[in-house]
């Protein structure tokens, strides 16, 4: 379980210090599906990235099973079991697909098992498991490399920031399929920010933040009525607080 | 051959046992070892300078090894190797030098490799550079490689220097006749105080002809680089330098690419790149449960494969 005391954060910026994060309280239940959503600019990813001690916040504190990891690092959290996927996934030179997915197993894997995990985003493993992890291999494809090394990971809490940022049409509806499919064979918490109807309508809870609060927390089948509506609803209900 | 040298036989070109095939082993300044077969011939330089392999027009699907070894310190040699290469071959050639100082004096091997490449042949050079031993004398290697090489005639070289050289000073020269082709893959990392330079000349004088230099190191430490690459595209030919550094500590790392054209039709290339290690690559490995020092090993290793 992950619980989040009154979470701030804030950044200085040309003397200005502007706070992302206002004070969010969370409780994020064991192998529960978990959608974030809101307008862009509202503190989605900065969340994620204070979950997975990429930021540290400047107040409040986060418990994880009760234990306090605050000040744990990136690497600490990791190996307690929690995940991210990054929004943009980044390139290296020289490090292949394979060299990937066998570190984030943490074990020597057999390229059949690294396959396995290839497979599972859509990517026919014999062209991929060699390929070097660099600027050759498009932003879909990256994208669905990084899906696979969270799956390979198999933790209690995998956060992914808009992983249908950048994936065609073809590989969304199989995206849906891999994030059920996960949730339903890792027996962990998923935690998703996106914008997308199809995944929100998956999830078990919806979290509405904007502006750096949570607007709204409860079960999809009471948060996700009122947040459809037409597009121009959407963002009014996303942009202005008091109609949501 | 004692211990030691069979270590450094196993770093600088994967040494179990003696190889199949025509090889010859130089340990201490002469050679130990040598077997030729009926197409690989290696006859000692009369003036005991070095050697010359050759190999007879045809001769394909067959490797030579030359590795040398220096385990006494101080030892200082010169050593001139002469390659002939005849048409229509497709060789390997492993060469490569290990040095092993556990003196206070500097232990020197400077090879001069000429390769003189026939008519459509094809070869693949493979050189290691390693150094070992506790002492306190330098571990010096200055390799010159001179290449010629014929009428579409072909040459792949694959040179790494990854750990315990302290002073390097590399130069390879080219000359490609038309249609001919010259692949360099260089794989470089300096620590400590060590210095290296490594200098490519490449003429590309036949129409056709191309050259593909790429270059990728990493100087931690206070250890310090320099690249050069020259191309003249002196015909109708394509040539590309490539050199992407990744820079750590206090290192110093210079890269001085150069390309002219003296054909219209030349076509030439050049980049360089010099930076650290990027944060994201970093943070990323660590949200695999890596370490920082652990993520930064990985990302070296596996932009010098």
């Amino acid at each position: 379980m992950l619980e989040l005391k009154n979470i701030s954060f804030g950044v200085t910026e040309d003397a200005d210090e502007k706070e992302i994060l206002k004070d969010i309280s969370l409780v994020l239940e064991d192998n529960r599906f978990i959608a974030i959503t809101g307008p862009n600019g509202g503190g989605k990813s900065t969340l994620a990235k204070v979950i997975a001690g990429i930021k540290r916040p400047t107040e409040g504190r986060i418990l994880w099973d009760g234990q306090d990891i605050t000040d744990l690092s990136i690497t600490e959290r990791a190996k307690l079991g929690i995940s991210y996927a990054f929004q943009q996934p980044v390139r290296f030179k020289g490090v292949t697909v394979s060299d990937l997915i066998r570190l984030a197993t943490g074990n020597s894997i057999t390229t059949a098992d690294a396959c396995e995990y290839l497979s599972e985003v859509g990517l026919c493993a014999r062209d991929y498991i060699n390929r070097e992890v660099n600027a050759s291999l498009s932003g879909g494809e990256l994208k669905r490399i990084e899906i696979a090394t969270i799956i390979a990971r198999k933790t209690k809490l995998s956060v992914f920031d808009e992983p249908e940022a950048g994936i065609d049409l073809w590989s969304f509806s199989n995206l849906i399929s891999v994030f059920e499919k996960m949730h339903s064979q890792i027996k962990g918490s998923i935690l998703i920010i996106s914008h997308q109807e199809r995944i929100l309508n998956i999830a078990d809870e919806i979290i509405l933040i904007a502006d750096g609060r949570v607007v709204k927390h409860g079960a999809k089948e009471d948060i996700l009525p009122a947040l459809l509506g037409t597009p121009d609803m959407m963002q009014c209900r996303f942009g202005c607080q008091e109609e949501c | 051959m004692d211990s030691i040298q069979w270590d450094l036989l196993r770093e600088i070109a994967g040494f179990h046992e003696i190889p199949e095939g025509a090889y010859n082993i130089r340990a201490n300044g002469t050679s130990v070892e040598r077997n030729t077969t009926e197409e690989v011939d290696i006859v000692s330089k009369k003036d005991g300078s070095g050697i010359d392999i050759i190999v007879k027009p045809g001769t394909k699907n067959r490797s030579v090894h030359i590795p040398v070894v220096l385990s006494q310190a101080g030892l200082s040699e010169v050593v001139y190797n002469d390659f002939f290469i005849g048409e229509d071959c497709d060789v390997t050639i492993i060469a490569g030098c290990g040095i092993h100082n556990s003196g206070d004096q500097d232990s020197r091997h400077d090879g001069i490799h000429r390769f003189f490449i026939g008519k459509n042949a094809r070869v693949k050079y493979v050189e290691k550079h390693y150094g070992s031993g506790e002492g306190t004398g330098e571990r010096i290697m200055n390799p010159k490689t001179v290449v010629e090489i014929a009428e579409n005639g072909y040459m792949e070289m694959d040179t790494v220097q990854i750990k315990g050289v302290d002073s390097t000073d590399r130069l390879t020269e080219a000359k490609l006749a038309e249609g001919a082709s010259l692949v360099v893959m260089e794989r470089l990392m300096t620590h400590g105080d060590q210095d290296a330079r490594s200098e490519f000349a490449v003429e590309l004088d036949g129409e056709g002809s191309s050259a593909n230099i790429v270059s990728r190191s990493v100087a931690r430490d206070r250890s310090r680089q320099l690249f050069v690459s020259k191309i003249n595209g002196n015909a109708a030919c394509s040539g590309h330098s490539e050199c992407d550094a990744i820079i750590m500590d206090d290192a110093k790392i210079s890269a001085v690419p150069e390309i002219s054209a003296n054909d219209p039709n030349a076509a030439l290339i050049h980049e360089a790149a010099i930076g650290k290690i990027a944060g994201e690559q970093i943070i990323k490995l660590m949200t695999l449960g890596l370490t920082e020092q652990e993520a930064e090993e990985q990302i070296v290793n596996g932009f010098l494969k």
